[in-house]
């Protein structure tokens, strides 16, 4: 297992286990209404293994990035204008289209957020897993079907051979979101997205797919990104967390001291939003044990302001907030955050 | 399956007993009565010979009464009787179908052979030059008033050839029936191969945004795979249901085309019948017309059970 | 990732768009085919409305003398077999073409928008009924339908109108309906409920502007089939009667023939009834475009 344990530094260096290295993305989109940087410098990297969440609010530009990653943003509007996204050796971004597709599917994956619409409702479960290993492995319609069942068998689907013959109508939520994870580790990707894999399901179900996603991560050796607006699934399957807000990422710190110590008022806040955490950690907030909330909105990301675009909405907000954008530095050992007004001392309880 | 065909069956007879009535009231618009309209048009007023027309058609008994001899009559193949050639109806209409059918069959290949294809070329190459010349010409095809695109042949042929293409009762041999027939049925079909382009684009343009296209490029598969296999598979289905609407414009068209061609088909022995005033006649054709349509429904909607896993597996 | 031009991109998106004539430029330059389907229905209003400035002949008048007169001399499109000048019949038949399209839509809207409405706020029994009729009279080809209306009603302008108008009815009221359905869901109107605002009211002040979009879209698609189907009645002689000019009329006198001996007799007419077809047909796939976001980019 080549997973780092929750605490371990959270900016690997690049080694020999490194899998992904995203740097400076920048995703545009072009529309009636202006500029839209939904993507705008992110950089994070990925090691053998790993689990990085990647969280923020509706809007915050995590979708966009894990399609970037895919280079499956709609073009028009959206194109990546800027950046590197290394894969191994490889710089996705200067792959041809076909290059391109021989990557997809094979060593990067991904899970979609709705079960419901993502699979083809006149295909059968098995073609469609088997689709994949036909394209990227070579096996026979027949092999691949073995294969299937195989998957099949793996996301805990029971009666795998009587499913694989069944269309996407037939099953359930939960055993369509299985279906789908199935496909996506068919070709035993380097590196797995889940984009809200469990959103659109029921709570009770939800536990069970990130078992399966958190089992087949720990068998396979997949590097997984967690896309995700629920600090709770954060908390119970990542090592590293990702904050974005605005299209840019604002915090970043191993999983553990990003909930214990935030450092970016704009995570702080998620944070304390959350009723379950708060009450697990019997801490802080207000006294009396009221949630706290954000105040505002995220601000249109065609029209941010000049500064912090947090600083709208930002409690500590001063002068300095509202007239310049905020340098990405390292604040405490292993806990990077860009904002001007970090908080600071131990909120833990 | 078995549920939904049961359901289907009775909602067709259903359809078709509302049609009846809407069709028996519909031509019962006119004020006064049908004989007067035949003896208007004839011109003078016999008020013994009247009376004996009337009792003949049964409009001397209640509506109800006329509603249900209607029936009765079309259950035991009694189509009543035509004024103007004196015969009964049914000797007119029967000898008519084959041609009408025949151009209709020929007209539909027509515009499937070049409407699916078209349009799902139009949607796959959206917003490019062939897309804009593609949708033009589909918007130019149904603009054109299907009478005059008829016309414009007529006049082209006797520009070229000096010669019309005139239907004859005997053409001699199925093939060269089909060829005389090509012409009109080009005519009918480039209008209905537009309208098929048209929303097998909007068809495949709607199926094309759809979350599992998204998947299937997240796996890796080609634009060909991902148009045609993910994408055409969807798409076809609404379109065999567009098929079946295309039927009943493929009517509209048969009928000012078999006028304009001179085809002794039923389309235009309707408007003839129309222009005699013979209402029990009108009444008739257009119940089998609505027959046609209704029945042409069933099927499409049967196909489309047999190929949507989504109804196929209905438990 | 070469250097990209932001303003340019942003210029093909159409930001930076301020004045109401730029807004119309870049509507105009993002559906090139609906700024022609517009240009084309100016026209077709502004033949209409001056009918009588733009034919310098009477629409009407017999000459004996001019009969089946060619086009180029004193007759610029040619005249009929009685001498009237075919381009001023087409000139008025502008207005029979723009009444019979204007009304019969507006009737059929009409209709259509008011049952849909009843149907989707009363549902129940009087929706099942709805729904059964409208399957039935879409059961029948429009022309079908129009042909059997306009021979019971007899030939005149206003019946032809109506004959038009009660095909048009089913699908408005379809479309009205399924929208009605979904908006009566929609929590605005939940709370309107819950404020005791009445049915009617709802019905009329929540739920009736938000079908606008889709009446549109349908109403243009409409006003093309109405002149169509105007032009097909009146082609086999059960529509507009004589002597109003309508186009389809001036291609049925004996137009086969006329194929051969006069074949600007056929010409023309058809020009305009295709003209303005198509101009309303590229106005509605635009407005449709524009109307409906999922279409967009």
């Amino acid at each position: 297992m080549a997973a780092v344990a929750p605490g371990a530094a959270a900016q690997p260096s690049p080694s020999s286990t490194q899998v992904l290295e995203v740097a400076n993305l920048q995703t545009y989109f072009y529309t009636r209404g202006g500029l839209v940087k939904a993507v705008d410098g992110v950089s994070f990297s990925l090691v053998r293994g790993e689990t990085l969440a990647i969280v923020g609010e509706s809007g915050c530009g995590k979708s966009v990035t894990a399609l970037s990653l895919m280079r499956l943003v709609a073009d028009p509007p959206g194109r990546i204008v800027g950046g590197s996204l290394r894969l191994g050796s490889t710089d996705l971004l200067r792959l041809d289209e076909a290059a391109m597709r021989d990557i997809r599917g094979n060593r990067i994956a991904m899970i979609f957020q709705e079960p419901m619409t993502s699979l083809n409702p006149v295909m059968t479960i098995a073609r469609q897993i088997s689709e994949a290993l036909m394209l990227h492995q070579n096996l026979s319609r027949g092999a691949a079907l073995v294969r299937s069942i195989e998957m099949l068998h793996l996301v805990g689907i029971p009666e795998p051979a009587q499913r694989a013959k069944e269309y996407p109508h037939q099953l359930s939520g939960g055993m369509r979101q299985r279906a789908m994870i199935a496909m996506a580790v068919a070709c035993n990707p380097e590196v797995l997205i889940a984009d809200e894999p469990t959103s659109a399901l029921d709570v009770t179900i939800q536990a069970q797919i990130l078992e399966v996603i958190a089992k087949l991560r720990r068998e396979l050796g997949t590097a997984l990104i967690l896309i995700t607006h629920d600090l709770g699934i954060v908390a119970e399957t990542a090592e590293r967390v990702i904050v974005m807000y605005a299209g840019r990422k604002v915090e970043e710190a191993a999983v553990g001291r990003l909930f214990a110590r935030p450092l970016h008022p704009y995570t702080s806040g998620l944070i304390h939003s959350i009723p379950r955490l708060a009450l697990m950690r019997r801490e802080s907030g207000p006294a009396d044990g009221r949630l706290l909330e954000i105040p505002g909105m995220v601000p249109a990301l065609s029209n941010l302001p000049p500064g912090c675009s947090f600083a709208p909405r930002c409690a500590h907000a001063s002068e300095l907030c509202r007239r310049e954008y905020p340098p990405y530095e390292e604040k405490r050992p292993g806990q990077w955050a860009a904002c001007w007004h970090p908080v600071v001392g131990d909120s833990g309880g | 399956m078995g549920a939904y065909l049961v359901r289907r069956s009775f909602l067709m007879v259903l359809t078709l007993f509302g049609m009846s009535v809407l069709i028996f009231v519909m031509l019962r618009l006119v004020p006064g009565n049908i004989t007067d309209i035949i003896f208007d048009s004839a011109g003078f007023v016999n008020e013994k010979q009247k009376k004996k027309i009337e009792q003949q058609l049964g409009l001397d008994k209640p509506i109800v009464t006329q509603y249900a001899n209607w029936i009765a009559g079309l259950a035991k193949g009694d189509l009543g009787y035509a004024y103007v050639s004196e015969k009964p109806a049914i000797d007119e209409i029967l000898p008519r179908i084959p041609v009408t059918a025949k151009l209709a069959v020929l007209a539909l290949v027509f515009s499937v052979l070049f409407g699916v294809p078209l349009g799902v070329i139009s949607a796959v190459r959206q917003n490019t030059a062939l897309d804009y010349c593609l949708r033009v010409v589909s918007l130019s095809g149904l603009s054109l008033p299907s009478f005059w695109l008829g016309l414009l042949i007529l006049m082209a042929f006797v520009q070229w050839f000096g010669w019309i293409p005139i239907y004859q009762s005997d053409p001699g041999s199925l093939w060269k029936e089909i060829a005389l027939l090509s012409i009109p049925a080009a005519a009918v079909g480039f209008r209905s191969s537009a309208l098929l382009m048209r929303l097998t684009r909007s068809s495949m343009l709607e199926v094309l945004r759809q979350d599992y296209i998204r998947t299937a490029r997240a796996k890796g598969a080609s634009d060909q795979v991902v148009n045609y296999d993910h994408g055409l598979r969807n798409a076809m289905l609404p379109v065999v249901t567009i098929i079946g609407v295309e039927a009943a414009f493929l009517i509209g068209g048969l009928i000012v085309t078999e006028t304009v061609f001179n085809i002794p088909g039923v389309a235009r022995f309707l408007v003839e019948a129309i222009r005699w005033r013979d209402y029990p006649i009108v009444q008739n054709l257009v119940m089998f017309i609505a027959i046609v349509v209704v029945v042409v429904n069933f099927l499409v909607d049967m196909t489309y059970a047999m190929l949507d896993p989504r109804i196929r597996y209905e438990s | 990732m070469a250097a990209l031009d932001h303003a340019a991109e942003l210029e093909k998106a159409g930001a930076n768009v301020s004045s109401r004539f730029g807004a119309m430029l870049f509507l105009a330059r993002s559906y090139p085919l609906g700024a022609i389907g517009a240009v084309i229905m100016v026209g077709f209003l502004a033949t209409a409305l001056f009918a009588g400035a733009i034919a310098s002949f009477d629409p009407f008048t017999i000459n004996a003398r001019d009969s089946l007169a060619p086009p180029g001399g004193a007759h610029m499109l040619g005249a009929d077999f009685m001498g009237r000048d075919v381009f001023a019949r087409i000139v008025y038949g502008a207005r029979i073409s723009l009444a019979v399209a204007l009304g019969a839509t507006l009737l059929g809207s009409l209709f259509g928008v008011s049952v849909g409405l009843m149907s989707g706020f009363i549902g129940g029994w009087f929706d099942l009924l709805v729904q059964r009729l409208i399957d039935i009279m879409q059961s029948l080809p429009l022309l079908v339908m129009a042909l059997v209306m306009a021979a019971s009603l007899g030939p005149s302008l206003t019946n032809t109108i109506i004959a038009i108008a009660i095909p048009l009815v089913p699908s408005v009221a379809r479309v009205i309906r399924s929208n009605t359905l979904s908006l009566r869901e929609m929590p605005y109107v939940e709370a309107a409920r819950a404020v005791g605002m009445s049915e009617l009211r709802i019905a009329v002040s929540h739920v009736l502007p938000n079908t606008l979009a889709p009446l549109i879209v349908l109403a243009t698609a409409q006003l093309g089939s109405a002149i169509l189907v105007e032009s097909a009645l009146s082609f086999l002689g059960l529509g507009v009667p004589e002597p109003h000019p309508s186009w389809g009329r001036m291609l049925s006198e004996s137009a086969a023939e006329y194929v051969r001996t006069a074949p600007w007799l056929v010409i023309f007419p058809g020009i305009a009834i295709s003209a303005v077809v198509f101009g309303t047909n590229l106005l509605g796939d635009a407005i449709r475009d524009m109307l409906d976001p999922r279409q967009r980019c």
